[in-house]
């Protein structure tokens, strides 16, 4: 008997199952993953976007606003100013054809590097209930973006703030129908306080997580 | 990971005595015992969530071979090779096997208990890989050559001092006293390590029945790091790990980083389907998970079955006055607190570690703040039970037992004993009604005195009672 067939029947066997599982013992399994019932959810407030931010800005997220993804381009450029960080950056390609140049900024449209400085993404949605982006790989969506560079801005639409994680993959169930290679809930900048346990940011992945709260 | 829990005595005596860990040890109770509580407040429905979070783990484990091979094939279905590994030198065989088909030279890992059970570096090491630990607590330890003294803060035993003279000699470098400088001094010396490795080796907090997907829950990204740029992804993992649905792991995940480090969500949370699909810029070419049995199917349905709901969160050894006491290095194993009490005696053996069921007063703090709702102190009693039964505990406490356990079916003659026990001990007290040292008793009186009975026995004041009451 290989591994997985001892494996599996020792586990039987120690239910106190049979050798062989049931009809009714399947179709009960795959019932409940096809329901996948949510569990009992904590209480929120109303305004979703204002708990998203407050729960951002409580992980170190700083946020702004922008109106229209044309004003994408300034918003960075003064962000990195007051920041005292160099205008160079890599973007994912949905923002490849903005003005860039025009706020004296160098953005490449390709995934990250070693190197990078700065990343810029979108997003699938954000969490309101923790303050948390949530990105899924992709070809139009490195996951090394968002992890690699030292600074981390990314466009959040308001639209696309829902409550919880639930809601979350509900939206990837509809939308997508299939799980991405990477699913990557970011909550703040990275952090370790492995020594001494004190909270020190930029561990391994970036020191700054900025978000642009896009209205339209 | 080689056993030394019969020496848990020895150790616990040493580790009160390490000021320095003693210091170390105070800092945990303040921040991962307050943050748990301040975390758990935040949730106006905690104790439905906790129970949702028991059931949850409690139905995985009624059908954990469903639940397995239903994430199998999902699992293969996105491309994942799945591996069954009953032993730990299984697992070791299987990584390297995998190491040897694609060539691999270089494994980055981040944080992974049960490749501390199978010794995996050890193993990797001999077969002539370069292996390097990235959480910045295991790449400390790997660099001091010790093991890990807590699950989810694996260096906590450590003071910055130690850190900074143990990167000035490793690294060659000046010695820095700052956190934050350490920190980036580490960063800059493993991101080389990430991008010129061929192998990622992870562990998995939790597998997904319904897609085929392996999550970890970091803060330092090192697990995206591992899970994202190497050309292999070898996540291993506990069959235990599995959780049917995506919604239930968002349950479980509303509770573990609240009871590991106090904190609402850890920074990531990361959840690995399959290998790079086509189009993608990165993520491995190839990805497997290896389940892991190792014991764990040995106790299910049996009297320990609830330890198997355990989501590693370390709550129980934060609340735990012993490991508070002692820290993680005395239990002797890779799982210390009362959740590696009570996991060590069962995958290594009881006779190897009959201190560690007693290494506990049994106050049933660990079973408060357990998220699952494991009943610690009732599966440590039961080992305790075990470890009688089998004549494992040591032979005068069985004889004292036995002894009173003859007498105590005697009324007529208990009564004359303890009376006569009573005036002894009297007899023997100083001037304060204080005993100093007791014959058999020196652990009650080594380090305080004992104090004297006083007035009658409780059999003579019942006794009394009732003939007034008449």
């Amino acid at each position: 008997m290989d591994s997985r067939a001892s494996v599996l029947a020792r586990i039987r066997a120690r239910l106190g199952k049979a050798v062989t599982p049931a009809a009714a013992e399947r179709a009960q399994v795959a019932e409940y993953l096809a329901g996948h019932p949510q569990g009992p959810r904590p209480g929120m407030p109303a305004d979703t976007i204002a708990r998203f931010c407050e729960r951002a800005l409580g992980l170190m997220t700083s946020v702004s606003e922008l109106s229209t993804l044309d004003e994408l381009p300034a918003a960075v450029a003064r962000y990195l100013a007051a920041q005292g960080l160099q205008p160079a950056a890599v973007c994912w390609p949905q923002f490849a054809a903005l003005d860039w140049r025009g706020a004296g900024l160098e953005v490449a449209a390709r995934p990250a590097r070693d190197g990078d400085l700065v990343g810029i993404t979108g997003v699938f949605c954000a969490i309101a209930e923790t303050g948390t982006l949530m990105l899924c790989s992709g070809a139009a969506s490195p996951a090394a973006s968002s992890l690699l560079p030292e600074t981390h801005i990314a466009v959040v639409p308001r639209t696309r703030i829902v409550s919880g994680m639930e809601e979350g993959w509900a939206l990837l169930r509809a939308e997508s129908g299939v799980m991405p290679r990477a699913v990557n809930f970011v909550s703040g900048p990275s952090r370790t306080a492995d020594i001494e346990q004190t909270v020190t940011l930029g561990a391994h992945g970036p020191y700054r997580v900025h978000v642009l709260l896009l209205s339209q | 990971m080689q056993v030394t829990s019969m020496h848990f005595k020895a150790r616990a005596g040493e580790k009160l005595a390490d000021r320095r860990l003693q210091s170390a040890l105070k800092k945990l109770q303040g921040n991962f015992v307050k943050g748990r509580a301040d975390r758990i407040a935040e949730l106006d429905n905690f104790a439905d969530i906790r129970d949702a979070a028991a059931a949850i783990r409690d139905r995985a484990l009624a059908n954990l071979d469903l639940y397995l091979e239903a994430f199998e094939q999902k699992a293969t279905a996105a491309g994942a090779v799945v591996h069954w590994a009953q032993t730990h030198d299984d697992v070791n065989r299987i990584v390297r096997e995998i190491a040897a088909q694609h060539g691999v030279r270089k494994v980055v890992k981040s944080k992974s208990m049960v490749t501390e059970e199978c010794g995996l570096n050890v193993a990797l090491e001999g077969a002539g890989l370069e292996v390097v630990e990235t959480d910045l607590g295991e790449y400390i330890l790997q660099l001091a050559q010790e093991p890990p003294s807590h699950i989810v803060a694996p260096v906590v035993h450590k003071t910055r001092d130690e850190v900074s003279d143990l990167f000035a000699e490793k690294h060659n470098a000046p010695r820095l006293t700052d956190i934050p400088a350490l920190c980036r001094e580490a960063r800059e010396k493993l991101r080389p390590h990430f991008l010129s490795a061929d192998m990622g080796v992870s562990g998995a907090n939790f597998i997904v029945a319904e897609t085929g997907s392996t999550l970890i829950v970091t803060n330092e990204g090192n697990g995206r790091m591992v899970t994202t740029l190497p050309k292999v992804h070898v996540a291993i993992t506990g069959i235990e790990k599995v959780v049917p649905t995506l919604e239930d792991v968002t349950t479980l995940l509303r509770l573990l980083p609240r009871h590991g480090t106090g904190q609402s969500i850890t920074n990531y949370i990361s959840v690995n389907t399959g290998p790079r699909r086509a189009g993608d810029s990165d993520g491995p070419g190839h990805f497997h998970v290896i389940l892991v049995d190792a014991g764990r199917s040995d106790l299910l349905g049996g009297d320990f079955r609830e330890m198997l709901r355990c989501i590693r969160c370390g709550a129980c050894m934060n609340h735990c006055p012993v490991y508070q006491s002692v820290g993680g290095h005395a239990y002797g194993w890779v799982y210390p607190g009362p959740m590696g009490s009570v996991l060590t005696p069962s995958y290594v053996g009881l006779e190897q570690t009959r201190d560690l069921p007693n290494a506990a007063t049994l106050c049933g703090q660990c079973h408060v703040a357990c998220p699952v709702k494991i009943p610690l102190p009732e599966l440590l009693r039961k080992l305790r039970e075990r470890q009688f039964a089998r004549g494992l505990k040591p032979w005068p406490e069985t004889l004292a037992l036995k002894a009173w356990g003859w007498l105590a079916a005697r009324p007529a003659l208990y009564a004359l004993a303890t009376r006569f026990k009573a005036r002894l001990l009297r007899a023997m007290a100083d001037e304060r009604g204080m005993i100093r040292s007791l014959p058999f008793g020196g652990g009650w009186t080594d380090r305080r005195d004992f104090p004297a009975p006083q007035g009658r026995t409780f059999r003579d004041l019942y006794q009394a009672s009732k003939a007034k009451a008449n």
